[in-house]
């Protein structure tokens, strides 16, 4: 029995760390950044993850608006992804998605947007990008400021989300507009000969001149290139530039790829239109959280109170191991990480019944084999061995209709079908594992401690 | 013994009075309206508009206003309360929205838009392509696994072909149930019937598994015994069990369906049915017509004169 005593070590444990990911507490810093891709962006462990249809928000759908035969150019698609993803990053919306979906596809998900109409707008609107004399006033990156050719930038972006008061330092001034994007012929992002990256653009033969006038009268002093009204960079001018151009800075590969992108098509690549939009209101989404919570609660108190009343003392084993699958199940969400959805939870209180279907099964088989005479050992083990192929059998075909529902939901951002196959998976996967491995410990755990067939013990096992 | 198997001409019988609403329905919708089912706008495209006044109104004066502003295609119905109204027209701009939120506005006041959504035609048939392709790839995928795993027991594929007929059973009993709801209470088949119909498909075959795992063991433990014996025996002894779990699922589905609000109500509804379809057709159509395949006998006569000791010799 000292194996078992390890293995019951090895519940408890596990349970407990489950436990602790659960609980909206502090997480130490070390473990919320290795769970993270981004050093930058340590993951937050404290609450689950929502999704739209429960905290209220937007999902658009854009697809090229191309006239019949144009082809999509090559690569427009991510360009068009990245030049999205900036100005949702300007809405200032926080934990926005952007993807893009297929070959001609980009989906937006915005949540608590607060006038989403007038965001989807602000998203597809063909952006203009500007050189702006900052006239003194020190400008950086990120800040919203009013142009001549965008006198109403700032009060644009208060109205689209919730935008940091400190990115928006001149709410009242409006900054002269030197030149428009169109002076560019090109900008590519390129490291130096010391491995630091940097802007190189090129100017058209008319720009040439202008931009030459501008940087001679300016040199030493700062230019801000502007897109929409969002400050992307405020180089100082070192020199007179005609033709040739370069931005140096301390740019990242990424920062640099994006300015040149930016600079390239202030303006979006291809025309979007929007093809799916829903929103969902902030109050039903708090309304649908609690009533799950509610019927998540009592669906699991009925099933623990059947389970007792039918199976007795291995009823109870499983009720503490249904809890074990909860906490599991929700520490599991929290860590790869599960956007919750409304039939998500469906998915997940659906999987509460799985779970205890294969302690019936198991039950079942238990009950027989002490019916048919044999000792409470061997029958745990048998009940346990005879039942497996049918969990198995009975769980992967579950499996493969969630891989394909996967599928589907991928496919047409579907998030909320896609929510249901995740947490169903998840669920079926870990039910196979709380049946069997924390059951089966807790049973022989107790096995250890009781004695053989007796009228109590057949009472209190219920066969 | 009990003898279950050999009344299966009353079970086949049932069945096809079950699933008879929805076949008649839609005959009907494809003569009369040129398409099978009562699609939403996940399948077709259009928009759909939630509404909360903080007063009551009556869906007829919000109808009105759409439309006045040209979308004559309009229906307006309330959900839950008198004060929260729900629109369906044809898909739309933004710009478009703007102008009648802006009308809705002048006539009833402010109101919360609790939810909206506007979907494109091309999207919706693409929805419905896949849909289609969906249910036909978990059907296939889930006869080969079954064929896979009774590979050791005689007629694998038999075993294979009749759970997935005891799941297309299951999807024409909801498709009946969605049919029915349809003409009483206006609910559509959307993206979360699709969802319901494959998680369905999932648990009838589970079921039918653990049956026909029962079967695979008894087979190897009484090779005397016929099949119809065999199916009897198997269905005796996994009963408790299907019962156990099914009443353990449809706990926590009646929880959802009565306390979960009305988003999830016609979802969970259908998963009900479904997974009560899905228990009554693992037994009584996925392992009687396996039996009625191995005797070449659909509608056995039974006679109540001389029941055989096992339960094997039904009369063709």
């Amino acid at each position: 029995m000292r194996n078992n005593t390890f293995s019951l070590a090895v519940v408890v444990l596990l349970a407990l760390a489950a436990l602790y990911i659960v609980l909206p507490v502090d997480h130490p810093a070390w473990l919320e950044r290795s769970l993270s891709r981004d050093p930058e962006a340590p993951r937050d462990l404290m609450d689950l993850k929502l999704g739209l249809d429960l905290r209220g928000g937007t999902q658009v759908l854009l697809e090229s608006d191309l006239a019949e035969g144009v082809a999509l150019p090559d690569g427009a698609m991510s360009t068009a992804k990245t030049i999205v993803e900036n100005r949702v990053n300007g809405l200032g919306v926080a934990e926005a998605v952007v993807q893009n979906q297929g070959d001609n596809r980009i989906i937006v998900e915005l949540p608590g947007v607060r006038n989403p109409d007038q965001a989807v707008e602000t998203l597809r609107s063909t952006g203009q990008l500007e050189f702006v004399d900052p006239a003194g006033s020190t400008l950086a990156q990120g800040m919203i400021i009013n142009t001549t050719n965008h006198p109403n930038a700032v009060q644009t972006a208060q109205e689209g989300g919730l935008v940091d008061p400190s990115s928006i330092p001149y709410p009242d001034r409006v900054f002269q507009t030197a030149m428009t994007g169109e002076v560019l012929r090109d900008a590519i992002a390129a490291p130096d000969q010391y491995g630091n990256w940097q802007i190189n653009f090129g100017l058209t033969s008319e720009g040439s001149t202008t931009f030459f006038n501008y940087t001679s009268s300016h040199i030493g002093q700062p230019m801000a290139i502007v897109l929409d009204g969002h400050v992307l960079s405020a180089p100082t001018i070192n020199a007179a530039i005609s033709d040739n151009g370069v931005i140096t800075g301390q740019f990242t590969q990424s920062e640099a790829e994006s300015l040149a992108v930016q600079m390239r098509y202030g303006a979006l690549p291809v025309p979007l239109k929007v093809v799916d939009i829903r929103t969902i209101g902030a109050s039903l989404g708090q309304d649908s959280v609690s009533r799950s919570l509610r019927a998540a609660i009592v669906g699991m108190i009925a099933v623990v109170i059947y389970m007792l009343a039918l199976y007795r003392l291995p009823g109870l084993l499983a009720a503490a191991a249904l809890l074990c699958y909860i906490v599991f199940n929700l520490a599991i969400y929290k860590l790869i990480p599960v956007t919750l959805t409304l039939p998500g939870i469906a998915g997940f209180i659906l999987s509460i019944g799985m779970a205890v279907d294969a302690n019936i099964l198991i039950f079942e088989r238990f009950k027989e084999e002490m019916r048919a005479g044999r000792s409470l050992r061997l029958a745990v083990e048998t009940g346990f061995s005879r039942a497996w192929p049918a969990i198995w059998d009975s769980n992967l075909s579950t499996l493969i209709t969630c891989a394909v529902l996967f599928w589907f939901g991928n496919t047409f951002g579907a998030s909320t079908v896609k929510g249901f196959a995740i947490t169903l998976a998840v669920g079926v996967l870990l039910s196979m594992f709380s049946a069997v491995f924390v059951t089966r410990t807790f049973m022989r755990s107790l096995l250890a401690g009781t004695a053989q067939k007796s009228s109590t013990s057949r009472s209190l096992l219920g066969y | 013994m009990f003898r279950i198997i050999e009344r299966r001409g009353w079970y086949f019988a049932l069945s096809l009075l079950l699933m008879l609403p929805g076949i008649i329905y839609m005959i009907w919708s494809l003569t009369t309206q040129g398409h099978l089912l009562p699609l939403s706008i996940d399948y077709t495209g259009g928009t759909l508009w939630e509404m909360r006044f903080n007063e009551p109104q009556r869906p007829t004066d919000v109808r009105e206003v759409f439309v006045a502003a040209g979308y004559p295609d309009t229906t307006a119905f309330t959900v839950e309360d008198d004060q929260t109204i729900q629109v369906k027209f044809k898909n739309i701009e933004t710009n478009e929205k703007e102008q009648i939120q802006a009308a809705l506005v002048d006539r009833f006041g402010e109101f919360d838009e609790r939810s909206y959504r506007s979907i494109g035609p091309t999207i919706g048939g693409e929805v419905s392509q896949a849909a289609v392709i969906a249910v036909l790839v978990a059907s296939v995928l889930i006869l080969g696994y079954i064929a896979f795993a009774f590979r050791q027991v005689a007629h694998p594929v038999r075993f294979g072909v009749c759970a997935v007929i005891a799941l297309i059973h299951d999807t024409l009993v909801i498709i009946s149930f969605a049919c029915i709801m349809y003409l009483i209470a206006g609910w559509e088949i959307d993206a979360l019937f699709l969802t319901a119909a494959l998680t369905v498909i999932g648990y009838s075959v589970n079921d039918t598994i653990v049956v026909f795992d029962r079967i695979r063991e008894n087979y190897r433990k009484y090779r005397s015994e016929g099949l119809s014996a065999l199916a009897n025996r198997s269905i005796v002894e996994t009963a408790q069990r299907s019962l156990g779990t099914q009443i353990t699922t449809l706990l926590s589905l009646v929880a959802i369906l009565v306390l979960g609000g009305a988003t999830l109500q016609q979802f969970v509804a259908v998963l009900i049915v479904g997974i009560i379809s899905g228990t009554y057709s693992s037994i009584f159509n996925a392992t009687a017509f396996l039996v009625a395949w191995e005797e070449r006998s659909f509608f056995p006569r039974t006679s109540t004169a001389t029941p055989s000791s096992n339960g094997q010799a039904a009369l063709a």
